[in-house]
């Protein structure tokens, strides 16, 4: 039952959106959202959606799989809709027992439903295409210049690694241990919240004495290894950029440029 | 021939333990040699594997990796490379979550290129014969393959001497035999310097050398032939013995003149069919 979840949800491909350097998709996705939120119109709205739609199209991702992806946000954005519909000052258009919906409030609802999809659909398309351990490692290399700051860019993503590399481990030793409870009469599926809360108690218990007789013995093996932190470390797979990731960035300024531009014609 | 590990007198006391795991042994390991050494649990041999790379410092007495004692700080990297540990459980001792990622990973601490990187894994997994599962999931791996794949992660380190504890413990059958006889091919094709640390008597039939550890001490040491015929004495520390030997003893408890110390499956029916032949004169 446990393996249904799909975590870091990537689906290999080799499309041009697959083989872009996973920095670029970071920096692509900021500068996506910044051009959202810069967008206040139908136009600048419409430009950066026609780019989203683009680049969907060329990662050969099914608009599906995005729209699956969305139904846990239904409730955001359905509660944004009605805040935007019925609470907007100004010229009414109908109305009926309290309610009373305005063009502005109309045309607001419209642009902040798209402006929620397309940043969704956004990010989707980020973790669809880019393995979660590409992403480590673009992440790593863009925030490298936070480590003047102290910061710990290389233990964070090196935890990060690690983590995704024992989630399927947990995963199947959990599912074992509930097999285990289950075949000596434990009932994890009848009952109340509260019941079934109670119930994975002893589930619980020896998967995190387990986890963290891993988290031992791993930090045993990485030592014998010779791992003495992120200091001196080289990479076998150094992230290279290429001229399509260089396009990349430059179309994205250029559509953030658009629609600043566009803003300013107010239409 | 060059001894490669020298352990000298060394005591080891674990701090939250009532008394020592080790108590004063002295063993010196040559180059190329292939040594196994044998124990019940909580004999200290584990932590005798632990020694040789400087996870652990020993309390007291001295450690040597290629003259370089485990003691000081600076010699850690260096002895740690040297000097490949293998743990029983392949599951955590795997990093990355890909199986080429994962036998980079200790060149890629020792800082050594990219480029060089790269032509290391692909020739460690070419010699564990894994070379065809470079870029698949390991947690999706067999447990024999696993192993392999943390083999190949500490041959990617090149290093001189590699130590094995208890490696097949948690395998099956299949891949008990799959990860000893990457072993066996590992020390034929490179001559490397092999410690085996193990509880099943059988993986020491191939050894040069069988050290039997109980209660922190050295009790036994010689070739497997000579280990393996004080069938009594290995019985009394709770150790048994090979199959061979086994049906051998007790031929001879039957009043059978054999020997002892035929130790493989094929030597052992060498003796049996002789012993047929001889019946039918």
């Amino acid at each position: 039952m446990l393996k249904d979840i799909t975590l870091g949800q990537y689906f290999p491909g080799d499309t041009l959106v697959h083989r872009l350097d996973p920095r670029t998709k970071l920096i692509s996705v900021v500068l996506d959202f910044i051009a959202l939120f810069t967008a206040n119109n139908w136009l600048s709205t419409a430009v950066v959606a026609l780019t989203l739609i683009l680049a969907v199209a060329l990662s050969r991702i099914k608009p599906r799989a995005l729209l699956k992806g969305m139904k846990p946000l239904m409730f955001i954005v359905v509660f944004t809709a009605v805040l935007n519909l019925f609470y907007t000052e100004g010229h009414v258009i109908a109305q009926f027992w309290i309610f009373r919906i305005t063009s502005e409030g109309l045309r607001r609802t419209i642009l902040m439903v798209l402006r929620i999809f397309l940043l969704v659909s956004c990010t989707f398309l980020l973790t669809y295409t880019t393995s979660p351990l590409q992403l480590t490692d673009g992440l790593e290399q863009l925030l490298r210049p936070l480590k003047k700051l102290r910061f710990p860019v290389h233990e964070l993503a090196m935890m990060m690694s690690i983590a995704l590399r024992f989630i399927p481990t947990l995963i199947e030793e959990t599912d074992k241990i509930m097999s285990a409870q289950k075949a000596r009469g434990a009932d994890f599926e009848t009952g109340g919240l509260m019941r079934r809360a109670r119930a994975l108690l002893p589930v619980l218990v020896p998967l995190f004495v387990s986890a963290l007789r891993r988290a031992d013995e791993l930090a045993t093996a990485m030592e014998c290894r010779c791992y003495h932190g992120g200091e001196g470390r080289t990479r076998m797979k150094t992230l290279q950029m290429h001229t399509a990731d260089h396009l990349t960035l430059l179309f994205w300024i250029g559509v953030l440029c658009c629609v600043i531009v566009l803003k300013r014609f107010g239409l | 021939m060059d001894t490669v590990i020298s352990i000298e007198n060394v005591s080891y006391h674990y701090p939250d333990a009532a008394e020592n795991v080790l108590k004063n042994v002295s063993l010196a390991i040559p180059a190329g040699s292939f040594t196994a050494i044998l124990g019940h649990n909580g004999s200290g041999k584990s932590t005798l594997a632990k020694l040789c790379n400087a996870i652990l410092i020993p309390t007291e007495g001295r450690v040597t990796v290629n003259g370089l004692d485990t003691s000081l700080e600076d010699n850690l990297i260096p002895v740690r490379r040297t000097v490949g540990m293998v743990f029983q459980n392949p599951d955590n001792q795997i990093v990355a979550s890909v199986v080429e990622d994962d036998v980079a990973f200790a060149p890629e601490n020792l800082g050594v290129e990219s480029a060089e990187i790269r032509r290391r894994v692909d020739d460690a997994l070419r010699r564990v014969g894994m070379y065809e599962f470079r870029l698949h999931a390991p947690h999706l791996l067999s447990g024999g393959q696993k192993q392999r794949i943390a083999i190949a992660g500490v041959l990617a380190m090149q290093p001189k001497i590699l130590v094995l504890d208890e490696p097949t413990a948690m395998l099956d059958p299949l891949g008990r035999k799959e990860v000893l006889s990457t072993v066996e091919e590992l020390r034929a094709e490179t001559g490397m310097t092999v410690l085996l640390i193990t509880h099943h008597m059988d993986e020491c039939i191939g050894a040069d050398r069988v050290i039997v550890v109980s209660d922190g001490q050295l009790v036994m040491d010689g070739a497997p032939g000579e280990v393996f015929s004080r069938v009594e004495e290995l019985r009394a520390l709770g150790l048994d013995v090979p199959d061979t030997t086994e049906t051998l003893y007790e031929l001879r408890k039957a009043g059978l003149d054999l020997p002892l110390d035929a130790l493989t499956i094929d030597a052992c029916a060498d003796v049996l069919a002789g012993l047929f032949t001889k019946s039918a004169e």
